[in-house]
């Protein structure tokens, strides 16, 4: 339709970048021995899966030993989750956020069918956890705390570190889905006092179906899967050779480029932010500051998410919604809804999430496009202003 | 996901606004997902001579009510109370299966349109 392409949907997969597909190659070709053989062609895949690994520790502050890679976030939480639960010997207590990602929060809904209680801590009107609930939601049976380092709908990044030291304070188990936040932001795992973090490779320019757990050391946590022992038994199954490269390969890009990066989309960011206000009845989803460098989410009066991503798509610009139009359950996104937004405004949503490649002129071209879109849609809707 | 037709009402939608002098309106709602509609008829001897519709909803629902205005031109009332939310979506050539419920608004603001029609100008007739 449009021959200008524009993406700004980083939060739901980023395009793998050429250094790390370039990586990643070999491992699809000559390079296909099982890491577990004994043979020349085994070991040379060992040594690179090794290598990935401490490339993986090393850039989130980590022990090699304390990396088991995945299949992905999902699967990350689900293992961190799980497996906590499963090595309790009684029904115990889950703490977590409203605001979680499907990944978290369904893994507790089961675990409640499975006698586990699981608080759901509210967030403010921004999406923000406060620490001290946290705290007065500690029970005697409570065994992991599991909250998300950034949100992935409105980038709201959350007080990990403080939550930490509350969880170490008090010698429970803490989890955080670290996904979003990854690449994007320092994270160090010492620092944030946690326990397991997930992680997930496409979310950071690297390949899908691959991800890591980290585990630190001594934690302990019961497999999901047996099988052949990969991953020291955490994780069974033939490793997933060529993403973990990339996995590794593009953490270490990421990481390296967080610096400037962080600085380039925030700008980009809040310039977005500043021109889409511009525009009537526009408001600004989630925290004005505490947010995710790449992250705009706003709620456009009077039309409906839906019907905005598909004029934007005319225009060739990728983006993504919480509407209940859009969401497949018909129901607005639960993280909207969390932050106190009716119906409505969740239904306006529009989530643009920037990363490696965008540039100012991008944003030219957005800023150029957006008020056209919504125009023309609130001259359709009942409830727009007519001209 | 949406087929051209689709997508070319949503580009286009055929008659969109309020219309001045209508005889009738027709609201409805979708309480699951929140879409509404509204249409608007001018009817000449029992015909339908005018139709538009004002629609806040997503791509199925405007897509939807543009076809519908589309298909009730010059017909009848009786003719046009027939047609149902199904009869809008296979003439759209089809709908993903979790957007034909946000396409359900169409026929009903119709039918809401016709009755408001009904009970301003011919109550007396048949009363
Ligand atoms: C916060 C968060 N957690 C978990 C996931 C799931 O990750 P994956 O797609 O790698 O399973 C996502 C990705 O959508 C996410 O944004
Ligand atoms: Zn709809």
């Amino acid at each position: 339709m449009s021959d200008r392409q524009v993406y700004m949907d980083h939060g739901a997969t980023t395009p793998v970048r050429e250094e790390v597909l370039e990586a990643m190659l070999p491992f699809l070709r000559e390079q296909y021995g099982n890491p577990s053989s004994v043979h020349a062609k085994g070991r040379a895949v060992r040594s690179a899966v090794e290598n990935a690994r401490e490339k993986t520790a090393l850039a989130l502050g980590a022990n090699t030993e304390e990396i088991y890679f995945t299949s992905g976030g999902t699967e990350s939480n689900n293992i961190a989750l799980r497996g906590a639960a499963k090595k309790q010997k009684k029904p115990g207590h889950i703490i977590t956020s409203v605001v979680e990602h499907h990944a978290v929060l369904d893994v507790c809904r089961d675990l409640e069918k499975e006698g586990h209680r699981v608080t759901y801590l509210p967030v403010d009107s921004s999406g923000l956890l406060d620490p001290a609930a946290v705290e007065k939601a500690i029970t005697p049976e409570t065994f992991i705390i599991s909250i998300m380092a950034a949100n992935n709908e409105i980038g709201t990044l959350q007080p990990v570190g403080e939550i930490g030291a509350i969880a170490a304070g008090h010698n429970i188990l803490f989890h955080t889905d670290a996904v979003q936040v990854t690449g994007q932001l320092p994270v160090d795992v010492k620092k944030l006092q946690v326990d397991l973090l997930s992680l997930s490779a496409h979310k950071f320019n690297g390949p899908k179906g691959v991800g890591a757990l980290y585990r630190r050391k001594g934690v302990k946590i019961d497999p999901l899967y047996r099988g052949g022992g990969q991953e020291r038994k955490l994780r069974p199954g033939t490793e997933n050779v060529p993403g973990i490269i990339g996995l590794s390969r593009a953490l270490e890009l990421s990481v390296e480029e967080i610096p400037r990066k962080t600085k380039t989309l925030q700008s980009l960011r809040d310039r977005l932010i500043r021109g889409l206000l511009k525009i009537d009845d526009v408001v600004l989803n989630g925290h004005p500051e505490k947010r995710l460098p790449g992250n705009v989410n706003v709620s456009f009066k009077y039309i409906e998410g839906e019907s905005i991503l598909l004029g934007l798509d005319m225009q060739g610009i990728a983006a993504s919604s919480g509407s209940a139009c859009s969401s497949g359950s018909l129901d607005p996104s639960h993280v909207l809804s969390a932050i106190g937004l009716d119906h409505h405004t969740a239904h306006g949503s529009i989530r643009f999430t920037m990363g490696w490649g965008n540039s100012e002129a991008d944003l030219d071209y957005v800023l150029d496009k957006v008020p056209g879109v919504v125009e023309k849609l609130r001259l359709i809707s009942p409830m727009g202003k007519s001209v | 996901m949406y087929n051209e037709k689709v997508v070319d009402h949503f580009n286009n939608p055929r008659n969109v606004g309020e219309l001045a002098d209508a005889d009738a309106v027709g609201e409805t709602g979708s309480f699951k997902c929140g879409d509404t509609m509204t249409l608007y008829l001018k009817v000449k001897d029992g015909i339908i001579e005018d139709v538009s519709f004002q629609t806040y909803g997503c791509g199925a629902a405007i897509a939807s009510s543009s076809m519908l205005t589309e298909m009730v031109k010059g017909k009848t009332l009786e003719q046009a109370l027939k047609i149902s939310n199904q009869d809008v979506a296979d003439e759209l050539g089809g709908l993903p299966p979790l957007k034909l419920h946000c396409s359900n608004l169409a026929a009903d603001a119709l039918h809401n349109a016709i009755a408001d029609y009904r009970s301003k100008y011919e109550a007396g007739k048949t009363g």
